[in-house]
């Protein structure tokens, strides 16, 4: 542990550039922060936009909307706008704002290198929005981007690997930014088991992105080398594999939806005691179970390709090394509920939200077990109830612990209270209008409705029609959520240093809103 | 604390900063390359493991003639984007597994330019590789064939009679890929 040195970062703020030149130089973590947050909210709604594009062709059967090949590449940006362009960025915005205030840092390790971090966001996203406007296209291999197909598809496909190539880079510069100022900056008597467990998931989630992110880029780069260098990687006819992307793919995929999960897990440890009023339950076994999974995550990638014809040594061994993960994640789910257990429970709308991360993520991981069971996959593989499996765990599991982190620290970012009734409104819609739009895929997943696929046979019209009804609901409920943030930013209740009389954590010791510059000297931890 | 004092603990914690940095972005690196290091290694483990290498002969162990059971053989013969006319000359063998049997493939270059392409096989069922026994096959060299070339090309093999009883039909399939930069 380093000894507190206070940092000269005293600039007069009337000398700070203003306006948007404040941003483009913008090295305050709450500003970059800021930054994040907006930016991932602006591509959720392109991402949503997305989707309901792909809910109305999907609102009937038979094509009405958009062309097949339309629609392959709307299903390909949708995964991966949301899932690099909203979920990722959101994470780190919210790092960025709180774990310095969590940790008792005057900063992040690297304020410059933050800001290129988030300046190469802007970047990536124009290029993969902007490839449906070339000839032949934008990448429509589906976000997996698996070969051959993605070996043959036109310049689109070259701006989609470009763009994951920066996406790549700002999150690995991210994620070592993270790294180093939780390692380095913490305040004297900080020790890492005294830390909040948002800081700890987020450390394993660094550590997570700095060892697979470099894998995704390894991988697209073959596959930009193999369309353009003649390169034979996953094309057969050189002797190369596609088999082989795939599993590049997947090392990445799997710990990447841990990327995706953690931090959630981390942000609904922080609701749950403040509303319950008690401390966490199990501290230590939260953050061994963080750990566990975020090991474990490196030895199941396979479970994604139980139908590319592996031995079934293979199949077994990734199907137990995928139920292994059920019991430290079950560890975490018994936490919460224990943590509830004759507590002083009030429900304000970040509690709401974290309980209801709770339920909804235990029917995806539920319905996940059910598809790590190799017999069970094969059958279900590429159907709906996949994509009502993940988006489960995503949308209502990561985006709702996202939720429930924005409305839990927004008070003390703009010193206001929001519109709890506007808010309650919006959690109660997003709940209503998701499991309206996923539950039908469920059933008609099981019945054997292909993903990917912009028709369908009559029978599964009636469930399609709910779930696009469910959709359109739950995208215009996002549009509340915009206006209860505008809402609080510009004003209301002014909220107190403690806003909620349950937090602990020395983000609670500070002003809300905070000064631009906190912690300039370190506070002491007991 | 003196104003020295401070500077100096300033230029540990940086130092400190700046070596994380380092030894995160090397990991980085080693993992970028970790995906261009699966091809070698995992040539170098088959090799190692003995594990099968589909562009050299196999050999026989047994040369044992099953004769209470035979298998129909479908010959498949496909080309990839190539000017070439590839077709087997008898498409289905029925055969008896350990029998030894000789095939003829026709291939012929149709353009008028010289070219070189690689035939790569694909089984069905997939399982039925390992049975399949080459003992001699165009597809384990490059084929260059001049203009209007015109060849018939011989696979020999045996079908090991450990293959599982239930499986009566086995489709081979040969794809010839062409060469670029004409082979050399």
């Amino acid at each position: 542990m380093q000894t507190p040195i206070p940092l000269d970062i005293d600039v007069p703020s009337q000398q700070a550039p203003k306006g948007i030149l404040r941003w483009l130089t913008a090295t305050n973590h709450k500003d970059i922060g800021t930054l994040y947050l907006g930016f991932s909210f602006a591509m959720f709604l392109v991402g949503g936009l997305m989707a309901l594009m792909i809910r109305a062709e999907l609102f009937q059967p038979g094509l009405q909307i958009v062309q097949p090949e339309l629609f392959n590449e709307l299903t390909t940006l949708h995964g991966l706008i949301m899932v690099f362009g909203a979920l990722m960025p959101a994470f780190v915005g919210l790092a960025n704002w709180q774990i310095p205030m969590m940790i008792g840092a005057a900063d992040m390790a690297f304020p410059r290198l933050n800001n290129f971090s988030f300046w190469l966001l802007p970047p990536a996203a124009l290029l993969l929005v902007g490839s449906l406007f070339v000839p032949g296209g934008a990448n429509a291999a589906g976000w997996t981007l698996y070969p051959p197909l993605s070996v043959q598809m036109g310049p689109g496909m070259d701006m989609g690997i470009f763009a994951i190539h920066l996406l790549g880079v700002s999150s690995i510069l991210g994620a070592i930014n993270i790294a180093t100022t939780i390692l380095n900056m913490r305040a004297p008597g900080m020790s890492l088991m005294k830390m909040p467990l948002f800081v700890w998931t987020w450390l394993v989630t660094a550590f997570l992105l700095i060892a697979v992110m470099p894998v995704l880029a390894g991988g697209v780069t073959m596959l930009l080398t193999d369309r353009h260098f003649g390169t034979h990687f996953f094309n057969a006819a050189g002797g190369g594999d596609p088999v082989l992307f795939q599993h590049l793919f997947w090392f990445f995929g799997h710990p990447e939806v841990y990327i995706l999960i953690l931090p959630a897990f981390g942000l609904v440890s922080q609701v749950v005691p403040t509303f319950a009023r008690k401390p966490l339950f199990g501290y230590r076994s939260m953050v061994f179970a963080t750990c566990a999974i975020g090991i474990l995550g490196f030895s199941v990638w396979a479970h994604h390709m139980f139908t590319v014809g592996m031995p079934v040594a293979g199949q077994l061994f990734f199907m137990y090394a995928t139920l292994l993960i059920a019991v430290p994640t079950g560890m975490k789910v018994f936490s919460w509920l224990a943590t509830m257990w004759e507590g002083a429970l009030s429900f304000e709308t970040p509690m709401l939200f974290a309980v209801g991360f709770v339920f909804v993520f235990v029917v995806g991981g539920l319905t996940g077990v059910m598809l790590a069971i190799v017999p069970v996959d094969i059958q279900l593989h590429q159907t709906y109830y996949v994509v009502a499996h993940f988006h489960y765990t995503m949308v209502a599991g990561s985006l709702f612990a996202l939720f429930a982190g924005t409305y839990y620290w927004l008070p003390k970012w703009t010193g206001h209270m929001y519109d709890e009734t506007l808010a309650r409104s919006h959690f109660w819609l997003s709940m209503i209008f998701f499991n309206l739009t996923f539950i039908p895929m469920f059933i008609v997943g099981i019945a054997g409705m292909p993903r990917r696929i912009p028709d369908y046979p009559l029978q599964f019209a009636d469930f399609n029609m709910a779930a696009s009804i469910g959709a359109a609901g739950f995208g215009l409920s996002q549009l509340l959520f915009l206006y209860t943030v505008i809402k609080c930013v510009r004003g209301g209740k002014a909220a107190s240093a403690q806003v909620w009389d349950g937090a602990k954590g020395l983000e609670w010791t500070l002003p809300s809103p905070p000064p631009h510059h906190t912690f300039k000297t370190p506070p002491v931890i007991a | 604390m003196t104003d020295p004092q401070m500077a100096t603990d300033r230029r540990e914690a940086d130092k400190a900063k700046r070596t994380l940095l380092l030894k995160f972005s090397g990991v980085a690196v080693l993992m970028f390359a970790f995906g261009y290091l699966l091809v070698p290694l995992y040539e170098s483990i088959c090799q190692a493991a003995g594990l099968r290498d589909i562009d050299a002969p196999d050999s026989v162990t047994s040369t044992q003639i099953d004769a209470t059971r035979s298998v129909r053989l479908e010959l498949d013969a496909n080309v990839s984007r190539l000017p070439w006319r590839f077709r087997a000359e008898t498409p289905i063998v029925e055969m008896h597994p350990g029998q030894l049997v000789n095939v003829l493939y026709e291939v012929e270059n149709t353009s008028g330019r010289a070219m070189t392409a690689q035939a790569v096989p694909s089984y069905g069922p997939a399982l039925a590789a390992e049975y399949v026994r080459k003992l001699e096959c165009f597809c384990f060299t490059r084929q260059s064939f001049g203009p209007y070339e015109k060849r018939r090309m011989p696979v020999v093999f045996v079908l090991d009679p450990r293959l599982p009883r239930d499986v009566a039909t086995i489709t081979l399939s040969y794809s010839f890929f062409e060469v670029e930069g004409n082979g050399s």
